[in-house]
């Protein structure tokens, strides 16, 4: 019998998602044995310490190119630079669920079981701190993201997809307040997300019975080299897109964006769409550029019109939206074109220039839903727009800050927003995928329309009988949307730093 | 790289800036401080802006105070100054309107509810923005200021202005980023093919295909076309014009629009020679129909600011003529008449505030016989309207009459059609002026106790220096003419245009 050996693991390369994962645990054993009402810093300080001590494993490892655990994960400069970002992200992104000064107990329920409506629930609803167990969630999230955007081989990735789904699922239904809304949306996103990790698998399954193997190295090997039909890799290529796709919200796959964002409490939405979106197209990125390469003229219309689908669907409903937070989720569905069409320059700039994107994109829509999680009235978050009238009057600050991220999302000069477009658009265009920047532009345009809206209702209309009012944030909400809106000017005016971190992190290792 | 020991155009673009942030950060609680502030700062900076043109050698090199910093090396984009002959008479031009602009809306902002020391933070920045997109030299860096112009007069005309502000502030808005974002896409076309900068200096050696440069002239040139605005893309000028406050008004007919002629002049013409040609009929017709079909709008308006903003689009058009005829008359007098009608328009527009100011309403149905309660007054106003119209010996009458014969030497037709522009032009101002300051007083006007006072010491302040320029330009034309006459010529150099010999002048297109 021959002896098993054990695959080499390189276990300071994987520091980071081990730092994650043992935090998340260690955050469940703070559940189990530590009183209710100390939970709430420990678990804080515990999340905080751990994305930091994972940050700094990232920042000790940036020169690591190596493929480690067995041939599963690659530590490469994408791996690297996505997962620093994501930490960067989940950072301001905990600051926001850790907030707990803007309403009794914070934006989580105390005990998600209890039924809605009933005695407790308001019991609850009025006094009770939130539930502590989102912090470990959101660290196991985080770490199935590192992992996701490391993975080297597709089983590896579906099981990275379903460790920081899972927990995402859980954590759309806490909402504190409306949170019937709440637990449709966690439903709503939990049957369709399985659906769509249930295609997933199945494409990997085709894709092994083409290839013979799972590796990116070996299904790039074994494209039209094999000798099973050619319709096999398409098939399987098609179904893992879908899965992948899905995540990212792109068009038409995304019909459950805009309930899961409007329904999931603010903190968790902003997390999803600033972190979720980092991950997603992480692994799309490292699936098309190092395991599909050699067939990207076959799929590369084929995702072009899914992109221009993307930007058109977004934009135009976009400017149907009346709920701000439905706005930003069409608005995040658009910009999941923009990053398409930087992911289908399939080019070292594609690369670099997507990733920057994601950057600059999730630090702006984080500080989006931070301001949204301070307009309240008595039921909690005003969200529709209508009620924002004159805001601008009543708090100047909070809506000049609003009204700069909005026209960063605009695509207005001297914002992140500009930049990123700039960048992803120049790559597609040297990539020779000029259809796709003009539509790019085009929607562009659409799309400039509701966010205008909402800076003439914050600023020109006059303020309604019931304005809503700003709530003073407390320091983690001032210091998360400090580094949003600070991140969005910076990227804006002296880019140079960050894109030549993303382009010198630009290859993968196959 | 620098000719000049002093940085120039870097301080007069950042000084407004600055000043900018200042006054806005002053206490609400202290209009006037706030005005006297912005003030001082903007006659600062017109000291600066003549010191400017003193160091300015008419006969060096084509561009002088050249100055550039790195920015994104990545995109091969610089921070670089550069001020030719055309350039440094617009610069002149805004440092002369703004003091003015502000000594006449001293006023403007007291009524309201809204912040004074905000509306004079946003003139500055208007100037910063606006100096800043004369003296770029970097298509990228002209882009960014082309864009950021727009948000501080999207405020001044939506939280400062008349009936309808915010849908005219909205419209302008749109309009220009539609258009801006053509030229983002031509701008990164530019980008891909030129070489990988956006240096202006590089880009007009470089090669481009033919079929390439012509998609990429018109990407640039519908976004000039709208700023101007040329006839179809005109229709958002008058509202603007219309609801913004006079003050405003005046910058926004007087300078902002001619960031599209200049664009024309500086980015269009040198960069896209060959396409330069190609459209140059298609831009004429435009043009000319502009002249006529804006006159004749102008004839039926009732709302003398909406009537002042059609002239505009009416003078626009010889503007167009004179650049796209390619001689060099032509193209001094329209560079000339950029200047001429800033001071002129300018000047309706300022003094046209002022009528409206004291009667509280801008319809020419409710003036009539003003002459009789405000005689100087309605003197000023003639004397605008009579440069407006461009009567010999006041400032525009050179710049058109070089346009219609630089025009006629090419291109009879043109010429001709456009001087019934002139007669047009002569019978929509006198009839304005007719109806509200001549004839018989209007009961109503004299129950208005503000009708009864003539023009103060401040408005004095405000036209004298007006009137004077446009008389002194008039008769000797020659400092401005020895200045704009290199950069003209050096641009017709760049298209390959040459002026016909007198005796061969021939009708054809060249």
């Amino acid at each position: 019998m021959e002896d098993l050996q054990l695959p080499h693991i390189d276990y300071a390369a994987l520091a980071p998602m081990l730092i994650l994962f043992g935090a998340a645990c260690a955050g469940i054993l703070v559940e189990a044995v530590v009183p209710r009402g100390r939970r709430y810093p420990i678990q804080l300080g515990l999340g905080l310490a751990a994305l930091v001590a994972a940050g700094v494993a990232v920042i000790v490892q940036a020169s690591t190119r190596i493929i480690t655990a067995g041939g599963a994960i690659a530590v490469d400069g994408p791996t690297l630079f996505l997962q620093g970002s994501i930490i960067a992200l989940g950072v301001v992104a905990l600051l926001f669920v850790g907030e707990r000064s803007l309403e009794t107990g914070g934006p989580f329920v105390a005990q998600a079981a209890v039924v809605v409506g009933s005695e407790p629930d308001r019991l609850q609803a009025a006094r009770r701190p939130g539930a502590t167990e989102v912090y470990p969630l959101m660290l196991f999230a985080i770490g199935g993201m590192q992992l996701f955007v490391a993975a080297n081989d597709l089983l590896t990735m579906f099981v990275a997809l379903e460790v920081f789904s899972l927990p995402l699922y859980l954590m759309c239904a806490l909402a504190r307040r409306r949170r019937l809304l709440s637990q449709e949306a966690a439903l709503k996103y939990f049957l369709l997300g399985s659906y769509s990790s249930a295609f997933f698998l199945f494409g990997i399954a085709l894709i092994y019975g083409y290839a013979g193997r799972v590796d990116f190295a070996g299904i790039h090997d074994a494209a039209f080299n094999a000798d099973r039909h050619d319709a096999l890799l398409y098939g399987g290529f098609a179904l893992l897109s879908i899965g992948l796709l899905f995540k990212a919200a792109a068009a038409p796959f995304h019909v459950w964006t805009p309930d899961v964002y409007q329904g999931a409490p603010t903190p968790v939405t902003g997390f999803m769409a600033a972190c979720t979106k980092v991950a997603a197209f992480g692994a799309l990125l490292r699936v098309l550029y190092v395991g599909f390469d050699r067939a990207s003229w076959d799929y590369r219309p084929v995702l072009g019109v899914v992109a221009i689908l993307t930007m058109l669907v977004g934009a135009v409903l976009a400017v149907t939206q009346t709920d701000l937070k439905r706005l930003l989720a069409y608005s995040s569905i658009a910009n999941a074109g923009y990053l398409l069409v930087g992911v289908l320059a399939m080019s070292k700039d594609g690369l670099s220039s997507s990733m920057f994107y994601l950057v600059a994109y999730g630090f702006a829509v984080l500080a989006a839903f931070g301001i949204l999680t301070l307009v309240r009235d008595a039921d909690g978050e005003a969200n529709h727009l209508a009620r924002w009238a004159g805001l601008g009057r009543r708090s100047p600050l909070f809506a000049a800050a609003f009204t700069f991220i909005l026209l960063a999302f605009a695509g207005i000069p001297l914002t992140s927003g500009f930049t990123s477009k700039f960048a992803v658009f120049a790559a597609a265009l040297d990539g020779g995928q000029t259809w796709l920047v003009v539509a790019g532009v085009v929607t562009s345009m659409v799309l400039a329309f509701p966010y205008l809206r909402v800076v003439v209702m914050m600023w020109l209309s006059e303020p309604a009988e019931s304005t809503p009012t700003v709530s003073i944030p407390g320091a983690l909400t001032s210091t998360g949307l400090t580094i949003g809106v600070a991140a969005t000017l910076l990227l804006g005016l002296v880019p140079a730093p960050l894109l030549d971190l993303s382009s010198k992190a630009a290859e993968f290792v196959r | 790289m620098s000719d000049a020991s002093f940085p120039f155009l870097s301080v007069l673009t950042a000084a407004p800036l600055v000043g900018a942030l200042l006054v806005a950060f002053l206490p609400r609680s202290q209009p006037e401080l706030a005005k006297r502030v912005a003030l001082v700062w903007s006659l600062a900076v017109l000291v600066l802006g003549i010191v400017a043109w003193i160091a300015f050698n008419p006969g060096g090199e084509r561009f002088q105070f050249r100055e550039s910093y790195d920015w994104i090396p990545a995109w091969g984009v610089n921070f670089t100054f550069a001020a030719d002959g055309i350039a440094l008479v617009m610069l002149l031009l805004i440092a002369v309107l703004v003091p003015l602009v502000i000594l006449a809306s001293w006023h403007d902002a007291d009524t309201g509810k809204r912040s004074v020391p905000a509306y004079f933070a946003l003139i500055l920045a208007l100037e910063g923005t606006m100096l800043g997109v004369f003296a770029a030299a970097d298509v990228f860096l002209f882009y960014v200021f082309f864009e950021v112009m727009l948000v501080p007069m999207y405020f001044l005309i939506g939280s400062y202005g008349g009936h309808q502000r915010q849908y005219a502030a909205v419209k302008f808005f749109l309009y220009s980023l539609v258009g801006g974002l053509f030229m983002l896409a031509a701008v990164i076309g530019l980008w891909a093919v030129g070489g990988h900068t956006l240096d202006w200096q590089a880009l007009t050696g470089a090669d481009i295909d033919t079929g390439t440069a012509r998609w990429l002239f018109l990407g640039f040139f519908v976004a000039f076309a709208i700023k101007a605005p040329f006839f179809p893309f005109h229709t958002w000028l008058p509202d603007a014009g219309g609801a913004a406050p006079a003050g405003a008004a005046a910058l926004l007919v007087g300078v902002l629009d001619k960031v599209g002629t200049f664009g024309i002049l500086r980015y269009c013409l040198p960069l896209f020679p060959e396409a330069s040609h190609y459209f140059a009929p298609l831009a004429l017709t435009l043009a000319v129909i502009g002249v006529i079909y804006a006159a004749l709008l102008a004839v039926g308006q009732n709302d003398l600011k909406r009537l002042v903003s059609y002239t505009s689009i009416a003078h626009f058009g010889f503007i167009g003529v004179g650049i796209f005829a390619f001689t060099t008359q032509a193209g001094t007098g329209a560079v000339l008449y950029m200047v001429n009608h800033g001071l002129a328009t300018g000047l309706l527009f300022l003094v046209v505030g002022m009528l409206v100011a004291r009667r509280g309403s801008a319809l020419v149905s409710d003036f009539g016989g003003a002459g009789k309660l405000v005689p100087v007054l309605a003197g000023v106003f003639l004397i605008a309207g009579l440069a407006s119209l461009a009567l010999p010996g006041t400032a525009p009458f050179v710049s058109e009459f070089l346009v219609l014969i630089g025009a006629f030497t090419v291109n009879k037709p043109v010429a001709v059609i456009a001087t019934a522009g002139i007669i047009l032009a002569a019978g929509y101002v006198l009839w304005m002026v007719q109806r509200t300051t001549q004839g018989a007083l209007n009961p109503a006007l004299s129950k208005v106790d503000a009708m009864k006072k003539d023009l103060s010491v401040r408005e004095a302040v405000v036209v004298a220096p007006l009137i004077a320029l446009i008389l002194l330009l008039g008769f000797y034309p020659k400092p401005v003419t020895d200045v704009v006459n290199p950069a003209v010529q050096a641009t017709l150099t760049d298209i390959g245009a040459q002026d016909p010999a007198p005796t061969t002048a021939s009708g054809e297109n060249p």
